[in-house]
Parts: structure tokens; sequence; C-alpha cells
């Protein structure tokens, strides 16, 4: 008999006993069938703004409090402006990114050498490189974080090697909260979804140390999302 | 020396220790204070706590099926699953994928199953290089010890400590600054994410909806891990599946806000295969070992069954008296605190490690903090029952047969109260002495005062 015959052999002779159900409460002790135990998680996470003015509002207020940099931009002269700004106050001279209509149109504002991932790159170069350029699949008002996966982001490094990961969002990828986030990402990959996706709040933090909050643990200082 | 033996030296010596005392208060005090305030931004955290109990229930309480499906779809993107009966064979499993890939340095990102088998050890003594990559666990391996809390290893350490650690075991601590020191840690890793063969990762969840395992942290330094190095391997609990995708869309934020008071973790990552097609990085093989290491027999204990929901967030210790005054190295287990003392008894044998169920004051505070609602000081308490019914200790029950005749004779109970008033005065000078009969109790308590008159008495000569 295999290890996993063996295993599933004992989880299904312990599971002969039942156990105790949780002990139950008003709101939720009668689902409708189709229902599970989180499909009103909405309704107990923390509140979102109804109009989208508020939930960008919320978003701003979150990443802030995250130390994240947003900016919501009117145009695409503006995200233009934006890079440049970032471009010379931080004196970047290489950078990373992957291609897709958002961020050719920033490696073409820059006008800096590109590494560019979607052919394979060399792992020492993004090392070097002073950002990581990036599209996403939403921003969450909820957490004031973006998600991102492999196939919309430019594969796994790009967005936590380089020491600053700017985004570049669409007003339109604004979700309200998590549970539309999963939705979406539901209705976009399932069934094939990409071999990553991350949720990423802010930039890379530890508390390790007397749990004092210090940036740039491992991944980037820097989170700047720039929506257009 | 015995488990006991030693918990019970380990605790005098830690409660007595006001440093020690001081540096957890000060790191929880923080804690406390963010935590209860994202509590507060939920809209009812109560529901929301209601609501992942239930689902851990269907998870745990439909294991076999639940494990089933996740297997099917890792491996149906081209996932090598293997399982593990026990610590020996995920070791042996885990050296094997190393030997085969003739691989030399491997990078951690901070895994407690692989504290639980010991694996660091273990694959040290074959010769690869180890290197953990969390912050708080690359301090605890230069100090060669466990780490401290299952959330924050280096909790007991001050900024003072770390740069002395760093100055003898890196030869580079500028200053005491955590700002600084951390970078310290950024510089020594980045070269080593390059240069590793292997990159290994615990999880927090996985999913069997969709086949995924999903991994929460802070750094960075498990992305870092599931991205560059050419092989990836992952070990995990079997207890870690969550039934759906969007059941993570209520535990992602509760495992932030029990855990450390954040809204969100940094990264909160989910992986469902290695590189597939068409994707430019990623490991090309990803190995997921599925560890048992006798939850099963804590599954099998249909009364404590919920000690599985556990997601491991930390809060029970965080917020417990007794965590708080002897510290996590004390319990000598991987899982301290309340969540420890319930389960290593049935994961490392219930005669050794009952005394950890005696070491709480039952106040419940854990059963409150729990996001997933285990019943962990009723646990506690049938752990305790549990043990002495398997083994009854002789003089306990002796002492407790006296004392049921007492109280329920009249005279032996007036008599009892007489010689309790007389040699009331005598038991003061004695207290905690060896002439004391009962030492074990008063040498760190007082014995209430017993008034002259009892109530019985002042009831029957009220006029």
């Amino acid at each position: 008999m295999s290890e996993r015959e063996k295993i599933l052999g004992r989880i299904r002779e312990a599971l002969k006993v039942s156990a105790p159900l949780p002990g139950s409460h008003g709101d939720t002790a009668a689902h409708a069938s189709a229902e599970t135990p989180t499909s009103h998680a909405r309704e107990w996470l923390p509140s979102v703004g109804v109009s989208v003015e508020e939930q960008f509002a919320m978003f701003a207020k979150n990443a802030a409090d995250l130390k994240a940099d947003f900016q919501l931009l009117a145009s695409r002269d503006e995200l233009k402006a934006a890079l440049l700004k970032l471009r010379d106050a931080e004196k970047w001279s290489r950078v990373a990114s992957h291609g897709g209509e958002q961020t050719d149109f920033a490696c073409k504002a820059l006008g800096l050498p590109v590494t560019l991932t979607d052919r394979g790159y060399a792992v020492q170069e993004m090392e070097q490189c002073d950002a990581g350029i990036t599209e996403c699949d939403v921003l969450i008002a909820q957490t004031g974080g973006v998600v991102v996966t492999n196939r919309s982001a430019g594969g796994r490094a790009l967005s936590v090697l380089p020491p600053h990961h700017v985004v570049i969002a669409r007003r339109e990828q604004l979700v309200a909260d998590l549970p539309a986030a999963f939705a979406f990402l539901q209705q976009k990959y399932s069934p094939d979804y990409p071999s990553m996706i991350s949720f990423i709040t802010g930039p890379s933090r530890t508390g390790d140390i007397e749990r004092i909050l210090v940036l740039g643990a491992h991944g980037p200082k820097k989170l700047t999302i720039l929506c257009v | 020396m015995s488990f006991v033996s030693q918990f019970k030296t380990l605790a005098s010596e830690k409660t007595r220790d006001l440093r020690h005392r001081q540096v957890i208060r000060t790191a929880l005090r923080s804690y406390e204070v963010v935590r209860d305030k994202r509590k507060a931004a939920f809209q009812s955290w109560e529901s929301a706590r209601q609501a992942a109990a239930e689902t851990k229930w269907e998870a745990i309480n439909h294991l076999d099926t639940h494990l089933e499906a996740l297997v099917a779809k890792l491996e149906a993107r081209g996932t090598k699953v293997h399982w593990a009966s026990n610590g020996v064979q995920a070791r042996e499993i885990i050296a094997q994928i190393l030997r085969d890939k003739k691989a030399r340095s491997i990078i951690k990102s901070k895994a407690m199953t692989s504290e639980e088998i010991h694996l660091n050890r273990a694959l040290e003594k074959e010769g690869f290089t180890v290197v953990e990559s969390d912050l708080g666990e690359f301090i605890v391996q230069l100090r060669h010890e466990p780490p401290y809390h299952i959330v924050f290893p280096s909790m007991h350490l001050t900024r003072g400590e770390i740069k002395d650690l760093f100055q003898k075991e890196l030869g580079d601590a500028p200053s005491d600054s955590p700002e600084e020191l951390t970078m310290v840690a950024r510089r020594v890793m980045r070269q080593k994410y390059i240069t590793a063969d292997v990159g290994f990762t615990g999880a927090n969840f996985a999913i069997a909806e969709t086949g995924m395992i999903s991994i929460t942290e802070n750094e960075g330094n498990a992305r870092l891990t599931a991205a560059l190095p050419k092989t990836m391997i992952t070990l995990l609990g079997i207890e870690k599946v969550l039934p759906r995708f969007a059941d993570l869309a209520l535990f992602l934020p509760m495992l932030a806000t029990a855990g450390a008071g954040q809204p969100m973790t940094c990264y909160n990552t989910m992986y469902s295969g290695p590189r597939q097609p068409g994707e430019c990085d990623g490991p090309e093989e990803w190995h997921v070992v599925l560890l048992d290491n006798r939850r099963t027999e804590l599954l099998a204990d249909a009364e404590q069954r919920d000690a599985l929901h556990c997601i491991r967030c930390g809060a029970c210790l965080n917020v417990c008296p007794i965590f708080r005054n002897v510290g996590g190295h004390t319990y000598g287990t991987t899982y301290s605190g309340p969540i420890g003392a319930v389960i290593t008894p049935h994961l490392r044998g219930l005669q050794e490690w009952k005394h950890l169920s005696n070491a709480s004051s039952l106040c419940g505070a854990c059963t409150e903090a729990c996001p997933v609602k285990i019943d962990l000081h009723h646990h506690l308490l049938q752990n305790r029952r549990n043990a002495s019914a398997a083994e009854p200790a002789f003089f306990e029950r002796l002492a407790y047969q006296i004392f049921g005749i007492v109280v329920n004779e009249p005279i032996f109970w007036s008599l009892a109260k007489k010689i309790g008033w007389l040699t009331q005065p005598l038991q003061k000078a004695v207290k905690g002495s060896a002439l004391d009969p009962a030492k074990a109790w008063t040498k760190t308590r007082d014995l209430p005062p017993q008034p002259r008159e009892s109530f019985k008495d002042w009831w029957r000569n009220r006029k």
C-alpha cells in the first residue's frame, strides 16, 4: 500500500466519527443550498464606499497607510510626466519591464535601456535594474493593494526583485473589495489560472527586529501605483 | 531531563527574568493596539469568525475528498506530489530530491512544518547548505536556536543583541538601527537567491477547488524563493486545505488581522504549478510534500478535531498570560502557547506533554482570540482529563478521596476548620519552606487568611 493510500485510509477511518459543528449564530443558521459559509464575506469585511469616487478615496487612504505611493492621473501626458519625475529623482539608468499596452508606453516615455522579461532574461541583469515596471489585474479599494499574475505582470520575479516596483494601472481596474477581486480572477482565468497570482499590499516590509517596521526587507523598498 | 522538569526549570527562570518580560511586553503591546484597530474595521468580526470556523470544519471533516481534489489538480499541471506519514519519510523525500538534482544550496522561506520535522539539521548533516531567508528565521538560525514564536521568530531579541550577532557571524553591522540591520540581511540574501539550486517553502492554505498553494508573507522572500531557483519544494501539513478559491477573500484578511494586526499581509501568493509553457520564469520542477505526522491521530479525536482548523496566526500565543511570562522556548515544542499545549500531546505523546495543559490559567483569552473559533481552553481541560484517565496519579486520587470524605461529613469538616484556624500562624512561619506540606502551592502564592467565624457559624449564631 502506498503512503497516499495509508494516509487517506487513516483519514477515512478517523472521519467515521463525526465532529460537532462549530457554534451557530443567527444570521448564517440557514444557508441556501448554493451558498457556502463565506458567500457573505462582503457583509463582514471592512466597508467600502458605494461610488467609484469613494472607492478611489479609500484606495488612496489605504495605500498611504501602507506607505505605497498612489497617483491618480488624468491623462497619458501626466503619466509620462510622473514617470520622468521618478526617473530623475532616483537617477534610474535601467529598468525591467514586460510587453503590454501600458508598459510599452511607459518604457518609451522613459527612454532608458530596458530589460524585457517576455522571452526570458538574465537574473543578474534584472537585479541591477533600478525599477521593475509592470501592469496588473486589479486594484482593490478595500486593501489599497494590487493583484498581479505572472501572465499579466511579466513573470514571477519582475514585481519583486528590483528595488522599486512601479505598477501602471487603468481606472477601470479598480474593484471594491476582496470578494470582487477573487470573482474577477475566476472569471478572467478559470480553469486555466496563471501559475502565480500575487496580492501585493504595500512595499515589502518586516517587523522582525523589535516589531519596528522596516520597508524593503527582501522585495521592493518602494511601490508606486500610477493609475490613468 | 524529562520534558516536564525542563519546562518547570525554564519557566521559573524566565518568569523571574524581568528583562525578558519587558521585551515581550513591549513587542506585544504594539500588536494589541493595531490588532484591535483592524478588528474594529471589520463590519462584523464575529460573523467572519463563524464563517471561517464553518469553512475549516467543512474542509477538515471532508479532508479525504479535498486532498484528492487538490492533488489531482496539482498533478494535472505537472507538480510532483509526495505523501509522508511522518517526519522521517518527509526528510528522506526532500533529501532524495536534492540528491537527484545534485543540489548544494537551498534557500528557505519560513515553514513551521520544517521545524516540526527538524529538516535543517537533517539536510546539513548530509552536507547541504540551508539558508533561512525570513529575517526573523535568519536571525535565530545564526543563533542556532529554534524560533521563539510561530509568527515572530526573533521577538525575544533586542536590536543590540541582533547587532552583536551580525557583527560576530557576518562581520557586518553598521549600527543597531533596525533599518540598517535589515539591509545587512537583504544584501547577504540577494546573491543567495540567485545562486541557490533549490527553493523551499511552507504553505498557509491549499485550495482544493483550483489546486493552489497559498503563501502569506511580508518580506518578499517567499516570492523570490518561488521565482528564482530551478527547483521548488513545498512542505505542508495535510490540514491546510480550504475548499474554494474564493474562501481566501475571508481568510487572507483574517490571518493578517489576527496574526499581526495588518489589513492584509504584504504578499499573498497562490501557486498552481511549476513554470508553464509560455511563462518566462519560475521553477522547472515543483515538488509538494504532504505531511501527516500524526495529524490523523488528532483527526480521530472528534472532540478536539477543530484543533486542525488552526491557521497558525499566533493570536492565542500573543494573548496568553502563560506564554507572555514563560516565553516561547520554555515549551520545548515546535508549536508553543495554547495551540501548542493542545496539539503537542496528540503529535508527540500525551503522558510526556500533558504538563503543558496544566500550564494554563484557563482564562479563555486564547479561545476568544482564535479567528477560527478553536475551543482551546476546553481542549486543555480535555487533555488533563484524558491524561489522568489513562494513567491516574495514585496520590492525587487518594488526596481527592480524603477531601471527598472530609467535605461530606459535617464532623470532619468542622474539625478540619478548627485545625485550619489553629495551625494558621504556624503555616505563616513555614510558608514555602521544606517543612510546609503544601510548599509546591504556597511557594509562589499566599494562602488567604481563614476567618475566625465561618459563614455557616455566623448564620447559625445570628440573632
